[in-house]
């Protein structure tokens, strides 16, 4: 790799991502370059909703109940102002699909972020540690990988709904749900980073950090920390999709986040309730953007794996 | 002689190993259950009805022993749940052991049948994939497996639903139709709406399963063609067919049965979003109508059998294993 554009500072940046391996290979790859369109597309419509979104489904004054259960636009009864049809209050589909993937998406990084942190931070403790309490986290992980990722999520969320009083619910549901979902992808993050942690670790830059005297804390954070982010990247990738599924089936099933503040998998639920009345669309449509957006982020994760795999270039 | 007797040593330290540790985990399971059921709410007041006497009540409390230790009450518990004693569902008011093994068999009869269409469809796709990897309908079929990963349980099975149930009107969309009496169990095998009944949800659970043994069954198979006995097959001139399934079949399906195994534990779990989909009435179901309905020994009752379900089968894999393959013992004995 050479670096013949060093002149100065943003545009050498720029220079070096575009002359870049990754950046070849994603170009070669036009799978790959819908997936990330599709993507940032979705990412871009759930962060500016309200500005996007052609009605804003939670306001009751914009509602008229005339509207009600309208087929998609090219149908025979379509109305051209609702693109994808409005379900039975009259809501606007494509508006509440908008506002469901922001809420989706929410939890979803959430539980990612949730998960890689406690997952990062117990497997670069187990490795660089050892002994006990290496034993000790990894026969967790085990245990806790023997069962279903929904699994767990869903007895934790279900758990925690029993326990906690029926008035606080919708208020906390959301945060029940990103830590059960959270808790339940811990394990494939400390497994990665402990195995790379105990090559790191005796590495020579770490025992020369060693040797000057730096606490264990800073060099597991400033120095064996970015050298082992890699391997974890690709799989918050891949497990922002599974993220996002979990969300959804256990909204779909009653559990997930409030009716309220509804996301994908809510909307398919309820809109399941529909189906048998012919107004296919309430959950059709929701269902397919489900479908993308977990499609486009699984390609993206696939692609991001093979890239930075160099057994593979 | 010494070595036989080193191996069954090693074997029997590796099972108790194991026993203990799946102990350990039905007694947290155990634990976290019994804890739900104690603290959640007052046992007392979801038992009785409005009109019953503050003295009724406390008579009550000490005659079934809320009184007692903590220790002294989760051994009960314990003691309990082993017998498949659950206490009464607050929302049925039955047994929870009766309500379970009312719904147990709707549950087993989905799960095997999908286990086995799983296998029975996952294992000639891989083995086709593996053989003819740039053929036109191997990257058909791959392609298909990985919508089949990226489309959630549920939303299967609404698809199924929209297509044969409410547009073609060809299947029934919910319950588990007509069903046979057999001692306690139920069966939905024996007439013809329960049959089909059974083709939505078990399709439904099976696809996940089956895209996983298809992609199992191509790398293994794709692994063993490499190797050396395949060639010497080749060399010495044996069929195709020979070759394909009789050599290399046969050597890709220790890892398909053990990993298959292992599934069976989560074929259950997901049963609980199929059964919610097409309201088959299985212990999922009533798993999350409990959920719901904080009906808490009917949740404890689910918690602890799940968890003993996947140690149970956890160790059986755990023990094939050993049993199977014998470089893992020489190596873990030598080791």
């Amino acid at each position: 790799m050479s670096n013949t554009n060093q002149s100065s500072g943003t545009s050498s940046w720029l220079a070096r991502v575009l002359d870049s391996d990754i950046f070849y290979s994603f170009v070669r790859s036009p799978v790959t370059v819908v997936s990330a369109i599709l993507t940032l597309i979705f990412f871009l419509a759930a962060l500016f909703a309200p500005l996007v979104a052609p009605h804003n489904p939670f306001d009751l004054a914009s509602i008229d109940i005339m509207d009600a259960s309208l087929p998609p636009a090219w149908e025979a009864d379509g109305d051209p102002r609702f693109l994808l049809g409005t379900d039975d209050q009259g809501r606007d589909i494509l508006s509440t699909i908008i506002f469901g993937a922001r809420i989706s998406l929410i939890v979803g990084f959430a539980s990612v972020i949730f998960s890689l942190v406690m997952g990062v931070g117990l497997g670069l403790i187990s490795g660089y540690v050892g002994g006990t309490l290496d034993a000790f986290i990894m026969r967790i992980a085990d245990i806790q990988l023997s069962f279903p990722a929904i699994l767990i999520a869903l007895l934790i969320d279900g758990v925690a709904r029993s326990v906690l009083p029926r008035e606080l619910h919708d208020d906390v549901a959301i945060y029940v749900l990103v830590f059960a979902i959270g808790i339940s992808g811990w394990v494939q993050y400390a497994r990665t980073v402990r195995g790379s942690t105990l090559v790191e670790k005796d590495r020579e830059y770490v025992q020369a950090a060693r040797v000057i005297g730096i606490g264990p804390g800073i060099i597991l954070l400033r120095h064996i920390l970015p050298n082992v982010m890699g391997p974890v990247l690709v799989i918050a990738t891949i497990h922002l999709a599974i993220a996002v599924i979990t969300e959804a089936t256990l909204s779909f099933l009653g559990v997930g986040v409030p009716p309220t503040t509804p996301s994908l998998g809510t909307l398919i639920r309820v809109g399941n309730d529909f189906l048998f009345s012919g107004e296919w669309w309430i959950t059709i449509f929701p269902g397919i953007a489900l479908v993308l957006l977990v499609l486009a982020i699984n390609l993206l994760g696939d692609w991001l794996r093979d890239a930075l795999n160099p057994k593979l270039r | 002689m010494e070595f036989l007797f080193g191996f069954s040593n090693f074997m029997l330290t590796f099972i108790a190993q194991r026993l203990l540790q799946s102990v350990i985990v039905m007694l947290t399971v155990a634990l976290i259950a019994f804890s739900l059921f104690r603290y959640v709410g007052d046992p007392i007041n979801n038992m009785v009805g409005q009109d019953t006497t503050i003295e009724e009540r406390v008579e009550l409390r000490e005659r079934l022993g809320l009184n007692d230790p903590f220790v002294v009450q989760f051994g009960r518990f314990a003691i309990n749940a082993v017998q498949g004693e659950f206490g009464f569902s607050y929302q049925h008011r039955r047994p929870v052991s009766e309500l379970i093994a009312e719904r147990l068999p709707a549950t087993l009869e989905l799960s095997l049948v999908s286990a086995i269409l799983a296998l029975v469809v996952g294992i000639p796709m891989g083995v086709y994939t593996a053989i003819r990897r740039d053929g036109l309908l191997s990257r058909g079929f791959m392609t298909l497996s990985l919508i089949g990963v990226s489309l959630p349980t549920f939303l299967i099975g609404i698809l199924l639903i929209l297509f044969f149930g409410v547009i073609l009107r060809w299947l029934p969309t919910f319950g588990r139709g007509e069903v046979v009496q057999l001692g306690w169990w139920t069966t939905g095998f024996l007439t013809s709406s329960g049959l089909k009944s059974l083709i939505m949800p078990a399709i439904t659970l099976a696809l996940f399963q089956m895209t996983l043994i298809m992609r199992l069954v191509r790398a293994e198979m794709l692994e063993v063609l490499r190797t050396d006995f395949v060639k010497f097959g080749r060399a010495r001139g044996l069929p195709d067919r020979f070759v394909y399934f009789k050599i290399a079949l046969k050597n890709t399906l220790v890892p398909v049965i053990t990993i298959t195994g292992l599934q069976l534990g989560s074929i259950i779990a997901f049963a609980i979003i199929t059964e919610s989909v097409f309201q088959w009435p299985g212990m999922g179901l009533l798993f999350i109508q409990a959920i719901g309905e904080v009906d808490i020994p009917v949740m404890a009752a689910y918690l602890v059998m799940i968890a003993f379900f996947f140690v149970v089968i956890n160790l059986i894999v755990d023990v094939l294993y050993f049993v199977v393959d014998p470089r893992l013992r020489v190596d873990s004995a030598s080791g």
